[in-house]
């Protein structure tokens, strides 16, 4: 155990690379998801056909084949067609475009829960529409989106783990190398999943963090403290009761808190 | 502020036609109301006020006829003999003429009561902050809400809400105020608070008004004319002394006693 | 497009892929059943408090479900003793990863039935399990059948994964023709076709249940 132990310690810096190919791979895919979203989930519920038929399409399509199929796709196939891209960059482009596609309806489902009457509102002060979303539809629906984003921050994060496939060196390379070294199947993979899962840990808290903070903007939170969401409340699959917390926000006397018990 | 010749109607319909599905709500209405009027709108539910209202917004789109504010096309015009939409830039230059306050009040959660009023006047006049913050202090001044100025929406009570939402509408300066059941989400014993404040603007601006309310009395207080709507259509129109002493039309009359035995 | 695309080749894989899409299908079925009864028996447990075991679950559950199911499969593959065929395995991880989420969705179900219920029970004086067999479970069931369908959906497009421990299924059967042939563009975008064919359609009958069932 202790000779296992050293080899993890010589092994330290390449956990550093490691580390920083899986987080390259979440940050820039998860960067380029919530661009893929934003443009597609607004697309998809414009009133001109040409703007929404492409969108529902492309969503669809991401969303119907399997990330597996897409990522190799890339990979393999691209390049015959003359477009050929560095690992890394085919590790984003798949998770961005395959998450991405995910992600837009969150962001469709989202904005549309935002009531009506904040867009007449909006349109009775003749604001523009883009002023309109920016400063006031898009603050109220991402509070109702970031535990459904948290959701796929961590599919998306799993899913970088097939970059190993396509010759990264991510953190699941790390861990069939570490196997290698110490011959000790149960150790190497504890450790290599303890990380994945310290990763997908502090990423959640971070999320966390943004939705208190949200929610603190749009009054749905006392400005400080509070009991924090646990880790399962933030892997929630669905957000927290969409209706009381619309109704939160317009009935007087602050929003009901009942939902904040940890269970 | 009303520097217009008389004879320009503030708000004009001509023939316009409202079809919800296979529902004909407006069908070829024709009104106008002129500069300083302030007519209030009432009929039973589903009678097409709150369309008329939502129309002038831009909240619906209409289905045929013209809609003029000051005499200028809106939603629509006629091109030689083809009926038109109006593009958003054109319609968002008379639409700043126009200003609404809502039966839920719609006030946005994310912003405290002060930057709900100095948004628009900001973003959409070019108002420098300072400007915007030191009129949206006047008018809080006068809804009575100068204390919560600072507060988040959230906090406020509903009638509070309704006061500082009338701000807000106030504060872009407009020539018409649409007023759609602004008492109707509140408990009985605030409503006086808010029509106190709307009873002040009357008496204090020469802002155009139309309203819908079931609100009688204040009606009769605050309005020169009173139209009836059923069907979409108008049956009965008069100064409020009139038709609510006297209506000439049957339908008028049950409403009227529909309406106060409530 | 037709010198890089050979249909030719297109039909000689199809067959393989066909064969694939059965082991992908008999992988989704069985990870299925095996998340929703583990799942029922997760979310039962950690509803119930007992002292360690369910904060015991509770991690193992946030464990489980915050790490790739890629790692697991290749974890658990490697400590099997090679008896143990490579799509069992498969079945029974794909099972246990979905029923991590499947915990979720039974919770949200049992949390949806009306109070009344309980009350209503209660004033008729039913035994707790009696309670619970008849009455709860069987509306809470209905509650999560579209989120069922969902993770169903999303399993299936997940079995690829099943590579990685050298299940042939459809991926698979795909990536073997192209390392046989070096052509990947037939097998692979056919792959992509056909879990389309299969996943749009099913997940247009969910959202028709969703619907029905709101």
């Amino acid at each position: 155990m202790s000779d296992d132990l050293s080899t993890v310690f010589d092994r330290l810096p390449r956990l550093g690379e490691s580390v920083l190919v899986t987080l390259e791979l979440t940050i820039g895919g998860a960067i380029l998801a919530m661009v893929v979203a934003l443009v597609l989930g607004f697309g998809s519920r414009t009133r001109t056909l040409w703007v929404r038929g492409p969108s529902r399409v492309i969503v669809e399509f991401f969303r119907g084949t399997s990330l597996v199929v897409q990522l190799f796709w890339i990979f393999y196939v691209l390049p015959e067609f003359g477009f050929k891209m560095e690992a890394l960059a085919v590790g984003i482009v798949a998770l961005g475009l395959n998450y991405g596609a995910y992600a837009a309806e969150v962001v469709r489902g989202s904005i549309e829960s935002v009531p009506a009457g904040q867009w007449e509102a909006a349109t009775a002060l003749n604001l523009g529409w883009f002023h309109r979303v920016r400063r006031v539809i898009f603050p109220q629906a991402w509070v109702l989106m970031i535990p459904m984003l948290t959701n796929l921050l961590i599919q998306l994060i799993k899913g970088s783990a097939l970059a190993y496939y396509i010759t990264l060196h991510d953190l699941n390379y790390w861990t069939t190398e570490l196997r290698r070294a110490t011959n000790e199947t149960i150790f190497a993979y504890t450790v290599g999943l303890l990380v994945y899962f310290a990763i997908s840990y502090v990423l959640t808290m971070l999320m966390n963090w943004l939705e208190r903070r949200a929610k603190r903007r749009l009054g749905q939170l006392p400005p400080r403290g509070g009991s924090l969401p646990t880790v399962s409340e933030a892997l929630r699959l669905k957000p927290k009761d969409q209706t009381e917390q619309l109704a939160g926000a317009v009935a007087p006397g602050g929003p009901s808190r009942s939902k904040e018990v940890s269970a | 502020m009303t520097s217009a010749p008389g004879d320009v109607p503030a708000i004009e319909f001509r023939d316009v036609v409202k079809r919800f599905g296979d529902n004909v709500v407006l069908d070829g209405l024709n009104f106008s109301v002129a500069q300083g009027d302030r007519v209030t709108l009432i009929g039973p539910s589903g009678s097409g006020k709150t369309t008329i209202l939502r129309l002038l917004m831009t909240l619906e789109e209409s289905n045929g006829g013209l809609i003029l504010i000051d005499g200028d096309p809106y939603t629509h015009e006629y091109k030689g003999k083809k009926w038109v939409e109006i593009p958003e830039k054109r319609r968002r230059q008379v639409r700043r003429r126009v200003g609404m306050v809502f039966q839920q009040f719609n006030l946005f959660p994310n912003m405290t009561v002060l930057e709900n009023i100095i948004e628009a006047p900001m973003h959409v006049l070019g108002r420098s902050r300072k400007d915007a913050i030191a009129r949206a202090e006047e008018l809080l001044e006068q809804v009575g809400m100068t204390e919560k100025r600072d507060f988040r929406t959230t906090e406020l009570s509903g009638g509070q809400q309704q006061r500082v939402a009338i701000a807000r509408a106030l504060a872009m300066d407009p020539e018409i105020l649409l007023l759609d059941e602004v008492t109707s989400a509140l408990d009985p014993e605030i409503v006086a608070d808010v029509l106190e404040v709307l009873r002040d603007i009357a008496k204090n601006t020469d802002i155009t008004m139309l309203l819908v309310t079931h609100e009688m009395q204040f009606a009769r207080e605050v309005s020169n004319r009173v139209l009836m709507f059923d069907h979409g259509r108008i049956i009965e129109e008069a100064p409020p002394e009139e038709i609510f002493t006297d209506p000439r039309e049957e339908r008028t009359r049950e409403f009227l006693s529909a309406v106060v035995s409530n | 497009m037709s010198d890089i695309w050979d249909w030719d080749r297109a039909w000689e894989v199809l067959p393989d892929l066909l064969e694939g899409l059965k082991i992908t299908v008999f992988a989704t079925v069985v990870g299925m059943v095996i998340a929703s009864i583990l799942g029922l028996v997760f979310a039962l447990v950690l509803r119930k408090h007992v002292p360690v075991l369910t904060k015991l679950l509770k991690f193992v559950v946030d464990f489980v479900r915050m790490t790739p199911l890629l790692v697991q499969l290749v974890f658990v593959y490697l400590l099997s003793p090679p008896e143990i065929p490579a799509l069992a395995i498969g079945c029974v991880v794909l099972g246990i990863h979905y029923a991590t989420y499947m915990s979720e969705v039974y919770r949200a179900g049992i949390d949806a039935v009306p109070p009344g219920q309980w009350e209503a029970a209660t004033a008729l004086n039913l035994p707790k399990s009696r309670t619970w067999r008849a009455v709860i479970l069987p509306q809470a069931i209905r509650n999560t059948l579209p989120g069922l369908g969902n993770y169903a959906i999303s399993m299936f497009k997940e079995t690829p994964f099943l590579f990685a421990i050298s299940v042939v299924e459809m991926f698979s059967a795909a990536q073997r023709f192209g390392a046989n042939t070096f052509s990947y563009i037939e097998p692979i975008t056919m792959v992509g076709v056909l879990f389309l064919l299969v996943s749009y359609p099913t997940s247009l009958l969910v959202r028709r249940m969703e619907i029905r069932l709101a």
